[in-house]
């Protein structure tokens, strides 16, 4: 290929840097616009069903209005979760990710044509799945555990949402790597290397999953064998499902770290921990999964305890991540005038909805977060595990950590990409609080059904023989945070379809970049990707290996396919 | 790994301030090589603040431990498989499911999954009874949840799950499956009934 042509003589061989053009940058412009819209749409019919669900616990059934479009509260469930947490989020990251690389390493993509090749496999995938789901022919929730099975289709769409995100990111490897050869002996720039170590992270752990699709499940849905193996399938299902977090959580840290300071007059704290910590989240967030699979039965106790102790680990980096980012925004809320033990947090920057939006992000994963710790003790995991208290922890996490980070970076993002002025500013701000009070609500109020009654996860429990009056304090308190949340989640779409229609930017925009406080860059072990990527796959491989062996060793494909809503 | 990290971290004891730094106005894209720092530098307060955030990850790592090995928790494990075409062949214990006793006061109980019911739907014992849980699937997987217990446990197609649980207290308990399992999932329930009067142990 082209980079065959790069003489290999090492760090001395001194390439001209490549100027980023104005044609460059519609390139990659054009690829992040069309990601963003598509995943921006994608939530919007998420969330919309979301509220559904809300309501539904509380006695009020909308699905009877929507026949046969959404054909039962399951049929909705399944989209709510692929649409908000696997496409809003994959497209929204992919998009966000190849805006910022560019504007990181001020050169053009490597090679533009596969990015645009990746965009296009991400759609296709994404259209051949959501033939089957939209119409109820693959009713199987975002995680399609077998052996209910939906059209093939949907295995294979989803496939290749994966494998074009794969694309994309050996685009953003192939610009990192030209940029590093055109100038030797330079550290990395922060976000274009936090960007590809989230790659990286996802193409390690996504490994899983498509060898759970490409091995078990596609030939099997296609009836080339007759059955499968349960176990193996959820096994290999959640080496996937836990880095899967930190895919949606790390391109919000990147936010927070190297964005946000500057949104609020701040520099970065301690840059080279930073990049310790995403150096730290490659090697510890895979193998860890069968924190997923503590009452899973035909796994080791032994082998859940090894597991239990690694999710410790990699509580590490995140506890390392809230101090660096409050210590970087209050490096900003003293500049603008801030004082005191606390009272410098009035003067961040709250007036602008971008911040804000983020801000409060934080907060609720600082909730999120410590619920995920507990979540990963054994004995409180037997008391929640699959009661709502888990979708209440993963709506602080995924639902707003990220979800509220990206809209806030849709603020400043829509506005450079449309070239339009951000549309009612005060609404987006209005959208940031609605969504932080009714997440914190609806958050509440899930937690404790689940912890109290064990009111049981991805059920239509408004019509569940079994629920009892006394979780009603609990169900009106989640709809009334459901309630916020349909009207912020209206304020934002108001506020991003008017800025499509508001007037030309009067001001330019420029992708915020924090400097960092300390100039003088990272040591050489930071700006080396051989150890920690040898590390993440010498982990995986002790930590899954030995008991991935067994499995598959004694795998029984006994499990017919069924079809069962 | 860890070990080269400790070499190579040295605290920063003057801890610097934004308006030390204020004048350094560096754009990140440096053109001349850098000279790179050749440790990684920490400000005193957030040295502090990993010590704490390291002191209270080995707290909890060893409450895992000491859950694990001393008191041992019990989380389901390993028991063994069983073919789920072949849940009524004669010998299959998941056939006819139901409650057996061993020994006064000690139970087991059998359980099947599947759409959408647990076959029995319900069981009666008398306080006090430790009762050894059976369950498998015959179809799709399904959860196993006994609510006020932590009796907690996916019911897969191929695999029985077991798990043990002493009943104390007199009342109603519901088995709940917590896994999506199709259409009717919301119904799919079963109760245990933990009575004074043990009636059931005279019925054998
Ligand atoms: C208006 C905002 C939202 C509302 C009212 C809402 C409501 C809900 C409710 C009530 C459930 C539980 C359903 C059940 O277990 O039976 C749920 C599940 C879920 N939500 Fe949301 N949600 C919202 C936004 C989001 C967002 C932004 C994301 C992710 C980006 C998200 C991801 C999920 C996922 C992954 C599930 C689990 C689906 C499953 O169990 O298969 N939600 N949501
Ligand atoms: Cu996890
Ligand atoms: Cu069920």
């Amino acid at each position: 290929m082209a980079v065959s042509t790069v003489p290999k003589t090492g760090v001395a061989a001194r390439v001209e840097p490549v100027p980023l053009t104005q044609a460059d940058i519609n390139v990659a412009d054009r690829i992040a616009g069309t990601s963003i819209f598509i995943a921006a749409s994608a939530l919007l019919i998420g969330v919309t069903l979301g509220v559904m669900q809300g309501l539904e616990h509380v006695g009020i059934n909308l699905y009877v209005y929507v026949q046969p479009w959404v054909a039962s509260y399951y049929h909705g469930l399944t989209m709510h979760g692929v649409l908000n947490a696997l496409v809003w989020t994959t497209f929204f990251i992919v998009g966000f990710f190849t805006f910022a690389i560019v504007r990181s390493l001020n050169r053009p993509l490597r090679w533009p044509r596969l990015n645009v090749l990746a965009l296009i496999v991400m759609v296709f995938g994404l259209l051949l799945a959501a033939i089957p789901m939209l119409s109820n022919n693959a009713t199987v929730l975002y995680t399609f555990y077998p052996p209910m099975k939906a059209d093939w289709t949907f295995y294979m769409g989803l496939t290749l949402v994966v494998v074009g995100s794969w694309m994309a990111g050996w685009g953003f490897y192939a610009t990192l790597i030209a940029w590093r050869k055109e100038h030797p002996g330079q550290n990395q720039p922060f976000i274009a290397l936090t960007i590809s170590i989230t790659m990286a992270l996802w193409q390690l752990c996504t490994l899983g999953v498509a060898a759970e699709i490409l091995f078990l499940l596609l030939p099997w849905s296609l009836g080339w064998v007759s059955g499968t193996d349960p176990l193996l399938g959820r096994t290999l299902f959640w080496f996937f499902g836990h880095p899967l977090v930190y895919f949606w959580l790390l391109p919000a840290y990147i936010s927070w770290y190297a964005m946000l300071p500057k949104q609020t007059d701040g520099k970065m704290f301690s840059e080279p921990l930073a990049r310790l910590v995403f150096w730290l989240f490659l090697l510890l967030s895979t193998p860890l999964g069968f924190h997923h699979q503590y009452a899973d039965p035909g796994i080791p106790q032994a082998w859940k305890y090894i597991h239990a102790v690694l999710t410790y680990g990699v509580a590490f980096p995140s506890l390392l991540t809230a101090f660096t980012v409050i210590a970087s925004l209050e490096v900003g809320a003293r500049a603008r005038g801030g004082k005191g033990y606390f009272g410098w947090i009035r003067r961040l920057n709250w007036g602008n909805p971008s911040y804000a939006a983020q801000n409060l992000a934080m907060v609720l994963f600082a909730f999120g977060g410590i619920g995920g710790i507990t979540n990963a003790s054994f004995n409180l995991n037997l008391a929640v595990h699959n009661t709502m208290w888990i979708p209440g922890h993963f709506h602080l996490t995924v639902g707003s950590a990220t979800t509220l980070t990206f809209m806030g970076i849709a603020y400043w993002l829509v506005p450079k990409l449309t070239k339009r002025n951000l549309f009612a500013p005060k609404l987006a701000l209005a959208q940031a609080w609605t969504w932080f009070i009714g997440m914190l609500l609806m958050g509440n109020g899930l937690h404790l059904l689940g912890l109290h009654f064990g009111a049981p996860r991805r059920s239509m429990l408004g019509s569940a023989p079994y629920a009892s009056a006394d979780w009603n304090p609990f169900l009106y308190e989640s709809v009334v945070g459901v309630i916020f949340l349909s009207i912020s989640a209206t304020l934002f779409y108001v506020v991003i379809v008017g800025t499509l229609f508001n007037r030309r930017l009067t001001v330019p925009i420029e992708m915020p970049i924090a400097e960092p406080l300390d100039p003088t860059p990272a040591p050489k072990w930071l700006d080396n990707w051989t150890p920690w990527l040898a590390g993440a796959i010498g982990l995986v491989l002790l930590s899954y290996g030995p008991m991935l062996y067994q499995l598959i060793r004694d795998m029984t494909m006994w499990s017919q396919p069924w079809r069962v809503w | 790994m860890s070990e080269h990290e400790q070499d190579a971290i040295v605290e920063d004891g003057s801890s610097e301030t934004a308006a030390d730094q204020a004048g350094h106005e560096e754009a990140l894209h440096v053109e001349a090589p850098q000279e790179t720092a050749s440790h990684l530098h920490i400000d005193r307060y957030e040295a502090a603040w990993i010590r704490i955030s390291v002191g209270v990850l080995v707290v909890f790592m060893i409450a895992v431990t000491i859950s694990s090995f001393a008191i041992g928790i019990q989380l389901p494990g390993v028991y063994d498989r069983i073919n789920p075409n072949e849940l009524y062949e004669p010998g299959s214990p998941f056939a006819e499911p139901g409650l057996r006793e061993l020994a006064p006061g000690k139970y087991e109980a059998y359980f099947r999954g599947q759409i959408w019911s647990f076959v029995p739907n319900e069981i009666h014992v008398p306080v006090g009874s430790e009762v050894t849980f059976y369950v498998t699937s015959q179809d799709v997987q399904h959860g196993f949840k006994i609510t006020e217990t932590n009796v907690n446990v996916m019911v897969l197609p191929g695999q029985i799950s077991t798990l043990k649980h002493t009943f104390d207290e007199a009342g109603e308990y519901q088995i709940i499956c917590h896994e999506y399992c199709g259409q009717l999932h919301h119904t799919m329930y079963a109760t245990i009934y933990v009575e004074e009067d043990a009636p059931v142990a005279d019925a054998q």
